[in-house]
């Protein structure tokens, strides 16, 4: 009925957090801090600001194709109040019941295979970093 | 059948990124987070609607399947169409501002 609403309020928060950081790192990369060889460059690249926009990237295609499903079946409509549950108390009840249970569950999925993604990204990084050092690179 | 033909959108932008990781230059990242994210959200309300309806989830009018592949299909154009939006916003190989 309107489940794509928790994930879209979630891509929101990490879009928001995802620029707030990006900016932050650039203004904590002094020229002291630049890169020296290709494997900092390859960790220079790997930043949270980066994870967390591959995050959102996830979760705003997930919602502009979930809001599209839900025009095809006519519960979203380009009217107020937009979701057509909304003018009927009992479908309005089963609305927010789905939000709760699907909607928060798309986004929990989402979130958990953001995060493995994210946890074999970063040890492989870690480990090429270890290979490297050991060969003092 | 939705969650289906998503998913083999997925795969399918999956492998063009791979074989572009080393110079996306067409963005084929940004289609693979589209596709995947929706796939991921549908498998979802798959297993919430599979818990509901058991055997019957998978025993549908074919009527309903035809919809629903046309809405899978209609989904992978809006996919796409957005992908090139972006690829055009982002114009990483400067064609408009060579021009």
């Amino acid at each position: 009925m309107a489940c794509f609403i928790v994930p879209a309020v979630e891509a929101v928060v990490v879009t928001a957090t995802a620029i707030a950081l990006k900016k932050r790192e650039m203004k904590l990369e002094a020229p002291a801090h630049t890169a020296h060889s290709a494997l900092e460059e390859k960790q220079k690249k790997y930043t949270w600001s980066r994870y967390l926009t591959w995050l959102a990237a996830l979760l705003w295609g997930g919602v502009l194709l979930l809001a599209f499903e839900h025009v095809w079946h006519g519960e979203v409509v380009p009217w107020y109040p937009f979701l057509t549950a909304m003018s009927d108390p009992v479908d309005k009840a089963e609305m927010f019941r789905e939000m709760a249970t699907v909607g928060v569950s798309m986004a929990v999925m989402v979130t958990a295979v953001w995060g493995a993604v994210v946890a074999v990204v970063s040890t492989k990084v870690k480990k090429a970093a270890k290979t490297a050092a050991a060969k003092g690179e | 059948m939705c969650l289906l033909v998503t998913v083999f959108a997925a795969i399918t932008a999956s492998i063009l990124w791979y074989t572009h990781a080393e110079n996306d230059k067409y963005l084929f990242k940004v289609l693979t987070a589209i596709y995947w994210g929706a796939s991921l959200m549908w498998l979802v309300d798959a297993i919430f609607e599979y818990a509901e309806l058991k055997a019957a989830f998978f025993q549908q009018a074919p009527a309903d399947l035809l919809n629903d592949t046309i809405l899978g299909l209609c989904a992978v154009a809006l996919g796409l169409v957005a992908w090139l939006v972006v690829l055009l916003i982002k114009d990483p190989k400067k064609v408009f501002k060579k021009q």
